[in-house]
């Protein structure tokens, strides 16, 4: 099931949903035409956008906005905390190309701290699926759960199918006593290469989808830590206020420390191109990252994934 | 001339215990009096006439619906709902104390405040959310967003009007406390509005432009509504900051006043003073 086929799916069975769009329908291309007036293009204004979907909220319908992730989460970022999360009003966020997904697109499209400004918004809870697999899996729970919700919307198609959602829960892929990857979101791919390669390397490897970043499943966290050598945490999103952060901020608040091993952009944007090279050039494709958690080279050669484009 | 329809003295005796109320805010930490002052007739006006909400309909989706986007004449609101019974009138005395929710800005603690407000610019679009829901639910009842004049140096609001526009809510009317001020200066001074009429009628809107002290002026313009199908309205109300004490009218350093309790006890006798004055040759004018 596609993302739009789940929301069309799901506004027609419940008129208290409306979906809402600030002129980007990349996502919604034939909802208008199925939901009528539950179907709302207020144009280019991503704040004016939230504030009417806290208006409607108010009303008791559940608003399912649409905006490309760097607009909606900093453009609007006031609008969010201040309307949807001040008076905790189920605004439920589809955050649009987030990370590497906005590939061609230069620094202006590049959510890359979308995460750490959603998660800082008490009452907001964040998620990033890792493909539209993961993505459809999880969106009912959220949808129906009263808090408002950002969502880094991933609608990359690939073969792997995920377990069931739970709200705050992360999924445990695989365990290892050596080393662990912790991601989210469209890295999940390449952890799942990664991990094929340490393997082959002769290693224990886990690997951990946190697919739910707030609510934080720190249960899972702690095991991690405990139980591995060495954690990876991969993202594509600022080394500030991420994953690698959250991570920090569990092991602190229960004194524990571990040796960690950040993926994440650090202090930069990255270099505008098409998918596979943007991986490729930040050194993120699961070769590269095997081979830096591993620190030599290996014979290993880069398995083929399929690379979607996005333009917008 | 008072009309067997509208109460005049009535509004006007609510509205000086409205501004009685701000006057005793504004001491102990002080408030927004001459952003109250300017808005106080406007709010009595809507309350007491023109919008379908008291305290009984709180719950109700087919109320009215009044948003408060110039958050700094929450006195005023304060005022007005200690005055119709929507707030017990006690409580006021609590203003900035913890044990209360009674502060310099609209909070929804206070039953009958229908959303916070603060940042500005931020209600119009939050009154379009429900001005769309209950035009979709073929609903009839009415959103009011009161705007600050120096509020709409703030892109969103004019966003709202292109937006209220496009969707075509005659059912929310937008209204312009026009006091010419904003925080330190006066709006010509600094962002020019004018010509706001024709502004608000360039994004489509159908406006009306009155006096926003003079209750069968505003009576004459809400009675008018929807000003004209499929349209935004808007009312543009000149009023004057700090109106009802000459001392502070008009005056760019009167945006916020701690008073002490002298200079209140010395406020509250020029309130009475003008207005009972007032309010006589009136009443003797009807007679």
């Amino acid at each position: 099931m596609t993302y739009e086929e789940l929301l069309t799916e799901i506004a027609l069975s419940d008129d208290r949903f409306i979906v809402m769009t600030a002129e980007n329908r990349a996502l919604v291309r034939n909802i208008p035409s199925k939901l009528g007036s539950r179907f709302i293009d207020t144009g280019i204004t991503e704040q004016t956008m939230i504030g009417a979907a806290a208006g409607l909220a108010l009303r008791g319908r559940i608003p399912v906005v649409h905006a490309l992730a760097s607009f909606l989460s900093m453009r609007a970022f006031e609008f969010i905390r201040t309307d949807a999360g001040i008076p905790n009003l189920p605004v439920k966020l589809s955050s649009f190309i987030p990370g590497f997904l906005s590939d061609g697109n230069g620094p202006t499209h590049q959510a890359l701290e979308d995460i750490a400004l959603m998660r800082g918004i008490p009452n907001m809870t964040v998620f990033a699926p890792a493909d539209e697999d993961d993505l459809v899996k999880m969106l009912p729970q959220i949808w129906s759960h009263p808090n408002p919700a950002y969502v880094r919307i991933n609608t990359r198609k690939t073969n792997y199918i995920h377990t069931p959602f739970e709200l705050g829960k992360a999924e445990i892929i695989s365990t290892g006593h050596d080393i662990t990857l912790l991601t989210y979101g469209l890295l999940f791919e390449q952890a799942l290469l990664a991990v094929d390669i340490l393997k082959k390397e002769g290693l224990s490897v886990g690997l951990v989808n946190l697919r739910s970043l707030k609510p934080i499943d720190e249960r899972t966290i702690l095991d991690v830590t405990r139980n591995s050598r060495l954690t990876v945490t991969l993202e594509d999103h600022f080394l500030t206020g991420g994953l690698y952060s959250i991570v920090a901020e569990v092991l602190l608040k229960h004194s524990l420390t571990a040796n960690i091993l950040p993926f994440a952009l650090n202090e930069r944007w990255f270099k505008p191109a098409l998918l596979p090279n943007v991986l490729e050039h930040e050194g993120f494709t699961g070769k590269q990252i095997a081979e830096r958690i591993l620190g030599y080279k290996t014979f290993h050669r880069q398995p083929e994934t399929t690379m979607q484009q996005f333009a917008e | 001339m008072q009309t067997a329809t509208m109460p005049v003295t009535r509004l006007e005796v609510t509205a000086l215990k409205v501004r009685e109320h701000i006057i005793k805010m504004s001491t102990n930490g002080g408030c927004f009096v001459g952003a109250s002052l300017s808005a106080a007739d406007l709010i009595v006006y809507l309350y007491s006439e023109f919008l379908n909400i008291h305290k009984h309909n709180l719950d109700d989706p087919n109320r009215d619906y009044l948003f408060l986007s110039k958050g700094h004449d929450v006195p005023a609101l304060y005022g007005t709902f200690a005055e119709l019974g929507l707030l017990d009138p006690d409580r006021l005395k609590n203003h900035l104390s913890l044990d209360d929710n009674i502060y310099w800005h609209p909070n929804t603690n206070i039953p009958g405040i229908e959303f916070h407000s603060g940042s500005l610019g931020h209600l119009p679009s939050v009154a379009i959310g429900v001005a769309i829901d209950i035009k979709i639910k073929g609903g009839t009842n009415k959103v009011v967003c009161i705007m600050g004049d120096g509020e709409l140096n703030e892109g969103t609001c004019w966003e709202a009007a292109l937006v209220a526009n496009a969707y075509k809510l005659d059912n929310l009317i937008f209204v312009i406390d026009r006091n010419q001020f904003q925080a330190n200066m006066a709006t010509e001074d600094l962002i020019p509005l004018e010509p706001l009429h024709d502004k608000f009628t360039a994004f489509g809107a159908a406006v009306k432009r009155i006096n926003g002290h003079d209750f069968e002026a505003l009576h004459e313009a809400f009675s008018a509504y929807p000003f004209q199908p499929g349209k935004l309205n808007v009312v543009i109300a000149d009023t004057i900051r700090g109106k009802g004490l000459p001392s502070i009218e008009r005056r760019a350093d009167r945006w916020f006043c701690n008073f002490n309790t002298a200079e209140v006890d010395d406020l509250l006798k020029e309130l009475h003073g003008e207005h009972l004055t007032q309010l006589i040759s009136e009443t003797l004018m009807v007679r």
